[in-house]
């Protein structure tokens, strides 16, 4: 059933993440890359509203996680639901739940042949079918929130990093996600552009956009997270709030941190 | 002129009209049959990559004046006779598509699968994210390489002599049969030719400097 044509059960999925249901729950999921085994039973929930910051080493598994939330990884054992739809059964629409669940990449990925404006508005005139001038207010809007007002009709290119990856983010929010998903989003900029990134997701996080984010920047995930998860060797090692990170519990996320910092 | 009439010269021109009109032909065909080679030969359907790539390798594993002939006389065997031009329309049109749907193919493949990621992502459908986010970049990319390969188009319709089609190179053969000046004919038709090719190649270059400047 396609959710977007019927306010009805919209509102009814709205209402049953409202109340106690995680937006997001992961029960005992696996995944393996042929022989490679990369998550090895994750149980993990997100809450409507909650930031969850993923931390651990390259090849910890942190980023195939964040990538079954919207499908693009399909999960081999175990249960995971998003958004009230289940993907560990194979039925589920993932045109229907992309438009609840927005991602941003590490290389933006905008398209370099459109305007910001155009980059911001494609998915929503096409999936959504939204107007030209309610597409205009729309980017209007989305691009106030990440502070680039003035970039409507610049190409990529034409920008900086940071500002780049913020377009990113507007592109994802003019979808209305319940959730973003952020997968290392500052990696790949220049320290002094980092920051305005992620000024941008503090922003969000405050309005209560629920976010899971594979991040590197330890000071923001303490800060920003309502629950930090370390993952290593594609389980769970450590979770909890942001003062976890001052009392590891475990040799592996205490030199984890002790290398970060 | 150089030992020619003018009556001599305007056929070896007219000829040369033919020419432009079977590389147009072939061109057009080429595009119309070209496009859907290369969708097939990108596409994620095995099959379809299979059929393709069979009538590409076909195609290209043949020297196109054979080409020419089977085309021409196969026809001929079905009972129905058909003017050479329409014959070499046809063997032009399957030879640049060949050629016109590796090329395009490249062209497609070389968009970064991230774009499709992020089309992917935005919850458009397989359409939308090639209509709207594939082929604009794919466009981009193909112009150099095609309209180089234009040129090769015009240069190969001179194998349409062999089924008696009359072109720049018929018509200066026909001059020279009655003048016994080859070298004075073939020349002037060298340079009618070159004419002809050294603009669009001039421009494929224009073209794949302004591309690889962005």
């Amino acid at each position: 059933m396609n959710i977007a044509a019927n306010p009805q059960r919209a509102t009814e999925i709205q209402s049953m993440t409202r109340s106690d249901t995680p937006l997001v729950r992961f029960q005992g999921v696996r995944k393996s890359f042929g022989e490679l085994e990369v998550l090895k039973g994750i149980d993990l929930e997100v809450k409507s509203g909650e930031v969850v910051a993923l931390i651990g080493r390259s090849g910890s598994g942190k980023s195939t996680a964040l990538r079954c939330v919207n499908g693009l990884e399909r999960i081999n054992a175990g249960e995971l639901t998003v958004c009230g739809r289940t993907l560990h059964d194979g039925k589920v629409d993932l045109r229907d739940l992309r438009q609840d669940v927005g991602i941003v990449f590490q290389s933006y990925n905008l398209f370099p042949h459109l305007t910001v404006e155009q980059n911001v508005t494609l998915a929503p005139r096409k999936v959504h079918r939204i107007g030209a001038k309610e597409a205009r207010e729309l980017s209007d809007q989305v691009l106030a929130q990440v502070g680039l007002s003035d970039k409507a009709k610049n190409y990529p290119e034409q920008l900086s990093g940071g500002q780049q990856q913020r377009v990113a983010i507007a592109r994802s929010l003019a979808m209305r996600p319940k959730l973003i998903l952020f997968d290392e989003v500052t990696s790949a900029l220049d320290p002094e552009l980092t920051g305005e990134v992620l000024r941008v997701i503090a922003k969000l996080a405050a309005e209560g956009m629920t976010m899971m984010l594979v991040t590197h920047e330890m000071a923001f995930a303490r800060s920003v997270a309502d629950q930090i998860v370390f993952m290593h060797q594609g389980r769970i090692w450590e979770s909890g709030k942001g003062d976890m990170l001052d009392d590891p519990q475990t040799p592996e996320l205490r030199q984890f941190v002790g290398n970060g910092l | 002129m150089f030992g020619l009439t003018i009556e001599q010269i305007a056929f070896i021109f007219r000829g040369a009209g033919w020419t432009i009109v079977l590389s147009l032909l072939g061109f057009v065909g080429g595009t119309i049959l070209g496009l859907p080679v290369a969708l097939a030969r990108a596409s994620r359907r095995r099959s379809l990559r299979t059929a393709s790539g069979l009538f590409v390798q076909l195609v290209q594993g043949i020297p196109l004046p054979v080409i020419m002939f089977v085309v021409y006389f196969g026809i001929s065997i079905g009972g129905y006779d058909v003017p050479a031009l329409v014959a070499a329309g046809i063997a032009m049109t399957l030879y640049s598509s060949a050629y016109l749907g590796e090329i395009w193919r490249g062209c497609i493949q070389a968009v970064p699968k991230t774009q499709w990621e992020a089309g992917e992502c935005l919850a458009l459908t397989n359409t939308q994210r090639f209509v709207f986010v594939i082929l604009p970049q794919a466009l981009r990319i193909a112009v150099p390489p095609t309209v180089g390969f234009l040129v090769q188009i015009v240069k190969n319709t001179s194998y349409a002599v062999v089924i008696g089609f009359f072109d720049l190179t018929y018509s200066a053969k026909v001059i020279n049969n009655s003048t016994f000046m080859p070298f004075t004919v073939f020349t002037l038709a060298a340079l009618i030719y070159f004419a002809i090719c050294f603009p669009m190649s001039v421009l494929a270059r224009r073209f794949e400097r302004r591309l690889s400047r962005n």
